[in-house]
């Protein structure tokens, strides 16, 4: 059975049966991951770019290994910072690159709608490796993954997302997928982390950090990003770390069965205490090795469907 | 030369209204209206049976882009432009690379704008190179022809330069234009909405708007001094403004066609065609506006024709600038979205189209009458069209409403002894 798009732009737009294909094909690509020989011949004679316009350590490496594992060939594309700003337009460098012939392209892009962009002007199937605020496709559904692998269906859990919702691609990505697949969704944070009408997306909001532990399955902790504007949405990392941080004794004071992602990197002592990013809440290394078979299920079946 | 317009339903706020004539035009002087007039040899006629004529519409905010930015429009090309679109007076902003903030620069455009249909104002900056800063010398660029002041593109900022803006322009006789943003709420690429949530574009609140109306209203009240509010886009905006007028300030506002027929829906293509500012607002937004057009708190429809060229808006969302190009078809969208749906009756589109923006700018309205010099907008609120961005005038592309059926069309434009119709140019003088 075929996705019903050429394309993973973002989860919003992906019906129900092509989350469930791509986490139910992970479990393959997980299996070859334990493997001595963690090689398949899936994409042998495809390409794939890796297009990179803004920093990624975690999700270009782990893009570059599930391809690498499929057999693909593929090349890398960095840049950062606005093409506008460095003469040739994000249009005559993408073209450029193409030009020279691929079959898939991972994007990264600070601007939101530029997976969108490409589809209009490529005929490679594109891969939303995240678009500014917008999604983060592959991240959220290796966040489902995880959790399933380790408690089940996520339909009817009760699945909290902690942090800055307001700038976070993976928020939007998760909840949209979460959705759809039945679990009950809310975030927390402080107000000015919210986005406005964040309600509408059937999401409750949290403010007391205790309460969103007391009352959730699953926390997905967000990385606080100084380098973005949280800077603005928060006094300073005492206060974030005071009220809304996750510590050992939070936890087992409201609740142990509690279970903790987060999608890195972890800001020790500011969202997370070291006491719970090493602890035996979390599955954080999990999710690490998760993104590769998830990643390898996404180019496996995007690249093998015409 | 004379030229017969033969069967047009005349409009013309201070003479003859709805009754169908034949004008007689020598060398671009009305000189004879009846009923029927015979053809003479020599006489080179048209038909405009079926079709309205009104003095000549005004477009009072334009982005003409020269100097700075020719390759996107030039002060010819944007006034064929409006001639194109049945315009036949257009003003246009301040903000080009140099800006014009002083005679020279208003000279400038004048020279370029010389002998052609379109009549081009010039609103010039109110602050030098529009920094909010220093008042620039308004009474200098009155006396070279400007007729208002505004630093579009953005707001005075600061207050106090603003009250001696507001002053210093009520000695001259001419009004302060203000693009209401708060400067430090401003920057997002869209409307802060649950579109903008869902779309992960960076927003920009409603509220940066309302909160610049209401400085100002209450900046003109104190200094009993005048303002009009460009682009006005909010819910909120539009109740000020009628507040206010309720109790006597002197504000007046303007509505671009696109703020009454695009939403923020139309942002899920991530088209850089629908980024402009102020953003597109949502639905309750464009129903009030459509009321404040109705009711009269909304006194002028403008396009705010901003031309970019295809490489500039080819580009990541962000990224892209903001504005659309509209002189070409700013009286279609009127014809078609409000007066075919009743929103408008004629005589409040000729009102918002042809007497306001003059009244507002203080610059005399064309009259249709015998001896008077023909300023004359032709257009036809029954004919279907699509809109081709192709085949449009300006020197850009930047329409959002490429391919969109309009029902209502400008046919021509006359004045300055000239026609444009059907995509050209005739001289009407010997």
């Amino acid at each position: 059975m075929p996705l019903s798009s050429k394309h993973l732009l973002g989860l919003y737009d992906t019906p129900v049966e092509d989350i469930r294909l791509i986490l139910d094909t992970a479990k393959t690509f997980r299996e070859v991951l334990e493997r001595p020989i963690k090689k398949v011949p899936t994409l042998q004679g495809q390409t794939v770019l890796n297009l990179f316009f803004e920093a990624s350590t975690r999700t270009k490496l782990s893009f570059e290994l599930a391809e690498k594992r499929l057999s693909a060939d593929v090349v890398n594309f960095s840049k950062s910072g606005s093409s506008v700003q460095k003469g040739e337009t994000f249009k005559d460098t993408v073209n450029n690159i193409i030009s020279m012939k691929v079959d898939i392209i991972v994007v990264r892009h600070e601007s939101a709608g530029v997976p969108q962009f490409l589809t209009r002007f490529t005929n490679a199937k594109i891969i939303n490796a995240g678009d500014g605020r917008h999604e983060h496709p592959t991240q959220a559904l290796l966040d489902i993954y995880s959790i399933e692998e380790k408690i089940g269906s996520v339909k009817g859990k009760k699945i909290c997302i902690v942090g800055d919702i307001a700038h976070s691609r993976v928020a939007l990505s998760n909840i949209f997928a979460l959705k759809k697949l039945g679990a009950e969704v809310s975030v927390c944070g402080p107000l000015t982390m919210m986005p406005v009408n964040i309600e509408e997306l059937g999401v409750k909001i949290y403010s007391d950090i205790n309460k969103a532990i007391a009352e959730n399955d699953v926390l997905n902790v967000l990385r606080i990003q100084l380098e973005r504007e949280a800077g603005s949405s928060i006094p300073d990392l005492r206060e974030y770390r005071e009220y809304f941080g996750i510590n050992a004794e939070r936890i087992e004071k409201n609740n142990k069965d509690i279970l903790i992602l987060h999608p890195g990197p972890i800001n020790r002592g500011v969202e997370l205490s070291s006491d719970v990013a090493d602890g035996p809440y979390q599955i954080i290394l999990n999710q690490v090795t998760n993104g590769v078979a998830v990643r390898m299920a996404i180019l496996y079946l995007l690249g093998t469907q015409n | 030369m004379k030229v017969l317009l033969q069967n047009l339903q005349i409009f013309d706020p201070q003479g003859i209204q709805n009754e169908k004539k034949d004008l007689l035009l020598e060398d671009g002087i009305i000189v004879k209206i009846s009923d029927s007039i015979p053809i003479d040899s020599g006489v080179e006629k048209f038909d405009f049976e079926g079709a309205i004529c009104s003095p000549g519409f005004f477009d009072m905010h334009v982005h003409l882009r020269e100097p700075g930015r020719e390759d996107e429009e030039t002060v010819l090309s944007g006034a064929t432009a409006a001639a194109a679109g049945g315009i036949t007076e257009i003003a246009c902003m301040p903000n080009t690379t140099p800006t014009i903030d002083n005679a020279g620069m208003v000279d400038f455009i004048k020279q370029k704008a010389k002998g052609h249909l379109v009549n081009v104002h010039v609103i010039a900056a109110a602050t030098k190179d529009r920094k909010g800063e220093y008042i620039s010398p308004m009474y200098e660029l009155k006396e070279s022809g400007a007729v208002g002041f505004s630093d579009d593109g953005v707001s005075i900022k600061n207050a106090f330069i603003l009250r001696k803006a507001m002053e210093y322009s009520k000695m001259l006789e001419l009004p302060i234009i203000e693009h209401c943003e708060d400067e430090s709420l401003a920057g997002g690429a869209m409307n802060e909405s649950e579109v903008s949530t869902k779309l992960g574009l960076p927003p920009v609140p409603s509220v940066a708007e309302d909160l610049i109306v209401m400085r100002d209203i209450l900046m003109a009240e104190y200094l009993d001094a005048s303002v009009h509010i460009a682009h006005i886009s909010t819910k909120n905006a539009v109740e000020m403004v009628r507040q206010a007028k309720s109790r006597g300030v002197k504000v007046t506002a303007e509505v671009t066609p696109h703020h009454f027929t695009l939403t923020q829906d139309s942002l899920y293509s991530y088209d850089t065609n629908f980024k402009m500012n102020p953003p597109l607002r949502s639905k309750e937004d464009v129903a009030a506006i459509l009321e404040g057009l109705k009711d009269g708190t909304i006194d002028v429809i403008a396009s705010d024709h901003a031309p970019h060229s295809p490489e500039e808006k080819d580009y990541e969302f962000i990224y892209a600038p903001n504005g659309i190009i509209g002189l070409e078809t700013i009286v279609g969208l009127t014809l078609s979205d409000l007066y075919n749906k009743k929103i408008l009756s004629l005589e409040k589109v000729i009102e918002k189209l042809v007497v306001n923006p003059r009244k507002i700018l203080n610059l005399p309205l064309p009259k249709i009458a015998e001896g008077e010099k023909a300023n004359l907008s032709i257009f036809n609120p029954d004919l279907v069209w699509t809109v081709d961005a192709n085949k449009l005038k300006s020197k850009s592309r930047n329409t959002p409403f490429d391919k969109r059926i309009i029902t209502g069309k400008a046919l021509a434009a006359i004045n300055n002894g000239k026609m444009f119709f059907e995509d050209e140019f005739i001289s009407l003088s010997a």
